[in-house]
């Protein structure tokens, strides 16, 4: 049990260690200056060329936003064309089928937006040709969509008045050249070294113990593995993700994989921090965010210790905890770490099955989702936080005696109302998801789909009710992971994921650049005694409790008739 | 200053009285739609009257009994009407004090001047105040009410102004001067004066304060209007869970009654502080006015909460009123006694209170045999910088600045001596005037004249310092002089030498660098400035102009009254901020009443989450609407008086304040609604 405590706390204090020294190269890499990368800017130059973008050009977060939705336009209609027709297009080695108009919406939407849920199988619903150029071509720009986002916000802390926020097209470039490909490079050789497969040839057969022929599916899969985590994709080249020995086959693997996946995002506040100077700041955010994370961690690790109350009752004694749908090359440690470390970060991959989960791993997972800015996906994370620290200067600023300011910006109606709109958008789409399933699946139980939706549910009662929430969660925090045992790949689950994807991540993506703009744009007035400090614990407590409280109030009806009811039956 | 009226009961009999009336008069929806949170309150209460009347009729029992839901429609009622009580009682108070100040501008008779025929031979003619139109010229005599506010243009008059400021000693006002207004309600004690009406009827600064405390022209300010966006957006919220709650209700093989879904977003969305919004937003107002300071909005206020810079006055304000005279140093060779004889002389006749002062330092002894009798007064001027007198006995007195005094004293082949020079330097690097008196042009000595710095004032900056407002002290005094007075006063910055245009460009440098600056003047050539500043506090006494330039007239003439009205603008958005953490914070607590007893009866299990243990599920949604309702004129006092305001630098006041409203939020409902269900078990 030591040495699986040890590899956890040494996978969480690497990723942290990194995360520093990286957040100081990443804000360099953002401002312009001189970097070790540099030998890459005639690359860069060469794609401005070819784009016609200038790369002095600064621009305001209309234009930032509008290059933004038009690329992402673009891929769309690129990624829906291919796996449209993957079935006749070439590097199709194991003869896979095209996938269907509504499977083909759904996944294209889903990797474009950083989600990466997949209501396919990688082995039988996508070829090596789609699972190149869409899946790992959309994994690496759409996390360098998100990042070159967030860094959009940057500005708005900045003391300088500006009517710009930055250029969308360099920090883009700039994500891929000198951050996603190089470390993508790195973590895809170490995986292929360890036995991740990267052969282009089809199918291997073996023979097994008992004489079975098994086919066993394989493809160039190092590098998507690489970038899925390193971007906060999550998903898998493999159906079953990295619980699949040859997506993770050892616990070394396990450990670059997750610390691949938590840099970023961490990384990521320490270079707002370098780049505003403010590095105070970043340390609070850090620990808000660090301390949301512990309390979903915490809980997840002693019932999944624990094990099943259930399987207790029939006197089986449970010395590694609960096991199930856990691999035994990890264990449920590792497997209860990653499982909140996934879900809070977007990330969305799994080592184990969540729907195995305890009930109350569950409600954290949940949890994690609904939050979506503890710590959050690459450049996602921040942007989620944004709009919760732009309410929550909002109201202190009221409770201190003064017109509520964010670093010397007054925050006023209009930035409210947006963020306002954002926080809004989580609860309607998360609840009017799980309502419209919750109807559909009552009232119209026989409907003539590819799965009726009385048979969406591998389990009824609770446990049903949290599949149902849960892919609705997973859609909109682009998380990408599922509680599995649902019946996704039907018309309903398609689309009305398909939608909630696009909105749960254009929406926190445009709103708080938009409030970034409106902010940069505004008089700087001076910190004064009456200003109040928002790099304080003390703000940093009011962030926490407004974060807290505003999830709280949205989804606990939810979770009370998901996980809770299931975890208050089980006990 | 008005004191005796600035804490009287929160509730007054008659006040009380008038509020309910009102509270029923608001329900009528298109008042009530400005407040997006009761209205939908209101429109549930609406829906609860037909379930209930449809259970009446059809003894249909399938949404509970009808006792249950009456009750439930009567509390639903019962919140809005608290609400509406308490945006009333705020009107209430506010109109009474308006009233009191509105009496003294009852109909009084005017007598107007009507120039008639060509020449000009003016008639007076006495009609009703009300029939007054600007322009129009009035005349005041002794004993006379003054019928309206406006400028003296002929005269001077002394002024009872109690009716206003509650302050008895009489003012002096004259024409032409920085003191040339007066105000309508007040007194002429002596003299005759001339006046010109300055606002149409119906349209002072009184009027339009009266008409904002009476919320006919209240508008919402830009941090209200931010904060209701945001409680409309929490509505919104709490909208999309309960109407989610009805097909999650029927996955759970539950029936909710309709009882049950609207109380249960009526205890959710922000009730408390969006009942008490508007109340908070009129309490400010009439607070302000109980500090005798008139605003010309309720914008205005607010930003005084957000003041960065304050500009203040020397004279009358760090310092009381003049300089004093606090020493004699007679030259060398010169006897004391002689020295403060001629000081004594030279100032007899001189009614400036820096003369009085030298007479009352000379003590009764010497000037009570003095006599000028016959002699010649020599006033000051700006050109000669010196005064004196010329006595029939030939003894020529003069006293004045040092330069000045040694043109006079070396013109006449006399000498200035260094100690006396010394002296002067050394009153001057310690703050003080020197005065130099010569007698038939021979030195006699210095007179050390000293500013008195007001008493408690420096506690009084260092209350603004905490604040994070910078003070700044204007004065024509020498730079060695104002460093002097603004290092013992406390202030943290000073214009010397200050001309007009000096207060301007200071102004216009603040607020370059994003700073909110507040100043108060009451000379015309003060308009500018504060036209210019995001706060003018213009006094009462002061010129038409400088009071239609600032947004705010004080009618006491206090210049540090900025800092009343600095804390007034604080403790709005405190009191708005609180509350609505308070009021989320709640819904913490209702959810573990309501939720487990929608569903306890499908799902057992969920008994685990009834952490108050409540009596029944019915009772736990009577106690949580009860809780919900009552909760609001609980803390009417509180949204009226105000959330007191600390100076204690801005985190600490946020940690003050997020554990008396955020943790005592969370804590409170848990403890009111299990009291509510102990007696509402008594009945269920």
């Amino acid at each position: 049990m030591t040495t699986e405590w040890l590899g956890v706390i040494a996978m969480y204090a690497v990723a942290v260690l990194l995360a520093i020294p990286l957040g100081k190269y990443l804000a360099r890499v953002f401002k312009g200056d001189p970097t070790l990368t540099d030998f890459m800017k005639p690359l860069e130059r060469f794609i401005y060329r070819l784009g016609g973008v200038s790369e002095t050009a600064d621009l305001n977060w209309k234009q930032n936003l509008a290059a933004l939705l038009t690329i992402n336009v673009v891929w769309f209609l690129l990624a829906f064309g291919f796996l449209l027709f993957q079935g006749i297009l070439p590097l199709n080695p194991d003869g896979n089928p095209s996938q269907t108009p509504d499977l083909a919406f759904n996944s294209a939407i889903s990797f474009l937006v950083n989600c990466d849920l997949q209501h396919y199988s990688g082995e039988s619903g996508a070829t090596y040709l789609t699972q190149l150029a869409v899946m790992m071509f959309l994994m690496f720009v759409s996390a360098a969509t998100g990042m070159a986002a967030a860094v959009l916000l940057f500005r708005s802390f900045l003391p300088e008045r500006s009517e710009t926020v930055g250029n969308f097209y360099v920090l883009f470039t700039r994500s891929i050249t000198r951050v996603f490909l190089p470390g993508s490079l790195v973590i895809a050789l170490i995986l292929a070294f360890n036995g991740t497969p990267a052969s282009f040839d089809g199918k291997d057969t073996i023979v097994t113990l008992q004489g079975d022929t098994v086919n066993v599916s394989r493809g160039p899969a190092a590098g998507m593995i690489a970038i899925k985590h390193l971007g906060t994709n999550g998903g898998g080249w493999f159906g079953a993700n990295s619980a699949h020995p040859l997506e993770n086959p050892n616990y070394l693997t396990n450990m670059v994989e997750m610390i691949a996946q938590m840099v970023l995002p961490i990384a990521m506040i320490f270079a707002l921090g370098f780049f505003i100077n403010r590095k105070r700041f970043a340390w609070v955010i850090y620990g808000v965010m660090t301390v949301g994370m512990l309390l979903l961690l915490i809980p997840t690790i002693v019932t999944e210790l624990h094990g099943n109350p259930a399987i207790a009752q029939l006197g089986i004694a449970q010395p590694t905890g609960a096991m199930e749908g856990k691999e035994v090359r990890f264990g449920p440690l590792a497997s209860a770490y990653w499982s909140i470390i996934t879900t809070i970060i977007s990330t969305g991959s799994v080592n184990s099955m969540h729907d195995s989960s305890m009930a109350l791993s569950g409600a954290m997972e949940l949890l994690g989702m609904m939050v979506n800015a503890f710590y959050g996906g690459v450049g996602a994370g921040l942007l989620n936080f944004y709009y919760f620290l732009i309410i929550t200067v909002f109201i202190s600023g009221l409770m201190v005696g003064r017109t509520p300011e964010l670093f010397g910006r007054k925050v006023e109606a209009r930035e409210i109302k947006i963020a306002s709109l954002v926080a809004l958008l989580s609860a309607l789409l998360v609840k009017g998801g799980t309502a419209l399933a919750a109807w559909v699946f009552i009232q119209y139980n026989n409907v003539d789909w590819v799965v009726k939706p009385s048979a969406w549910l591998n389990n009824p009662a609770f446990h049903g009710f949290s599949e149902m929430l849960y892919e609705m969660t997973s859609a909109n925090a682009n998380n990408g992971s599922g509680f599995e045992g649902l019946g996704d790949n039907n018309i309903f689950w398609n689309v009305s994921t398909g939608f909630i994807l696009l909105l749960g991540r254009y929406v926190p993506i445009i709103g708080p650049v938009a409030i970034a703009g409106l902010l940069a744009k505004k008089k700087y007035v001076p910190e004064s005694s009456g200003t109040l400090p928002v790099d304080t614990a003390t703000f940093g407590l009011m962030i926490f409790a407004v974060i807290v409280i505003l999830t709280a109030l949205s989804f606990f009806p939810a979770l009370a008739l998901g996980p809770l009811a299931e975890y208050f039956s089980l006990k | 200053m008005a004191k005796q009226s600035s804490s009287p009961a929160l509730f007054q009999r008659e006040l009380v009285g008038a509020a309910i009336r009102e509270s029923f008069i608001k329900l009528n929806p298109t008042i009530l739609i400005k407040n997006p949170v009761m209205f939908t309150v209101e429109i549930g209460t609406f829906i609860m009257i037909l379930v209930t009347l449809y259970i009446a009729f059809s003894g249909d029992t399938s949404q509970g009994s009808l006792i249950y839901n009456l009750t439930v429609t009567f509390v639903l009622l019962i919140t809005v009407l608290f609400a509406n009580f308490a945006e009333a009682i705020a009107e209430a108070r506010g109109k009474a004090q308006a009233e009191s100040l509105r009496k003294t501008r009852q109909e009084t008779p005017a007598k107007v001047i009507r120039p008639v025929g060509e020449y000009k031979l003016d008639e007076v003619q006495t009609i009703s105040s009300a029939q007054l139109k600007k322009g129009d010229v009035f005349l005041c005599e002794p004993g006379d009410i003054i019928p309206s506010d406006g400028e003296i243009i002929e005269g001077l008059a002394t002024i009872d102004e109690s009716a206003i400021t509650g302050e008895s000693a009489p003012v002096i006002r004259e024409a032409g001067g920085d003191k040339s207004s007066v105000t309508g309600g007040t007194k002429v004690l002596s003299d005759r004066i001339k006046v010109k009406v300055t606002t149409q009827p119906g349209e002072s600064f009184l009027d339009k304060m009266i008409a904002l405390v009476e919320g006919a022209s209240r508008q919402k300010t830009p941090n209200e209007i931010a904060l209701t966006i945001l409680l409309a957006g929490f509505t919104l919220i709490f909208i999309i869970v309960c109407v989610a709650l009805k097909p999650f209700a029927d996955y759970a093989n539950t029936s909710i009654t309709i009882a049950a879904l609207i109380s249960l977003f009526v205890c959710l969305i922000p009730t408390t502080i969006g009942g008490l919004l508007s109340a908070i937003g009129i309490a400010g107002m009439d607070r302000a006015l109980r500090a005798n300071v008139i605003a010309k909005s309720g914008r205005a206020v607010e930003t005084a909460g957000d003041v960065d810079t304050l500009l203040l006055d020397k004279t009358g304000t760090i310092t009381i009123g003049n300089r004093k005279a606090t020493n004699f140093y007679p030259a060398p060779g010169i006897k004391q006694v002689d020295m403060v004889r001629i000081a004594a002389l030279s100032s007899l006749a001189d009614d400036t209170p820096e003369g009085k002062s030298i007479v009352e330092l000379s003590g009764n002894e010497v000037t009570r045999n003095l006599n000028t009798n016959g002699a010649k007064l020599i006033k000051f001027t700006a050109e000669t910088r010196s005064s004196g007198i010329d006595l029939p006995t030939g003894e020529r007195i003069r006293k004045g600045a040092t330069d000045s005094i040694r043109n006079i004293v070396e013109r006449a082949g006399n000498q200035f001596p260094k100690e006396t020079e010394t002296k002067a330097q050394e009153i001057a690097a310690n703050g003080g005037t020197p005065l130099v008196v010569a007698l038939n042009e021979e030195i006699k000595g210095v007179i050390e004249l000293q500013d008195i710095i007001k008493p408690g004032i420096a506690e009084r900056f260092d209350r603004l310092r905490k604040m994070g407002v910078k003070t700044v002290m204007v004065t024509g005094d020498n730079p060695l002089t104002a460093k002097f007075i603004a290092e013992k006063a406390g202030v943290d910055d000073f214009i010397a030498e200050a001309k007009p245009e000096d207060k301007m460009n200071y102004i216009r440098r603040e607020q370059t660098g994003g700073k909110l600056v507040a100043m108060m003047g009451d000379g015309t050539n003060d308009a500018p400035a504060l036209a210019q500043a995001d706060v003018g506090v213009a006094m009462n006494s002061g010129t038409q102009a400088a009071k239609e330039a600032g947004n705010m007239v004080d009618l006491d003439n206090d210049p540090t009254k900025l800092i009343e009205v600095v804390e007034i603008g604080k403790q709005l958005l405190i009191t708005r901020g609180t509350l609505t953490t308070f009021s989320i914070a709640n819904d913490v607590a209702k959810y573990f009443a309501i939720v487990p007893a929608l569903f306890v009866v499908s799902i057992p299990a969920l008994q685990s989450l009834n952490l108050m243990r409540l009596h029944s599920p019915e009772s736990a949604i009577l106690s949580a609407v009860i809780f919900n309702a009552i909760i609001i004129p609980l803390l009417i006092p509180l949204a009226l008086r105000g959330v007191e305001y600390k100076p204690i630098g801005a985190s600490a006041l946020l940690r003050r304040n997020l554990f008396i409203y955020g943790f005592g939020g969370l804590v409170a409902p848990f403890i009111g609604i299990k009291l509510i269900d102990l007696l509402v078990g008594i009945f269920v």
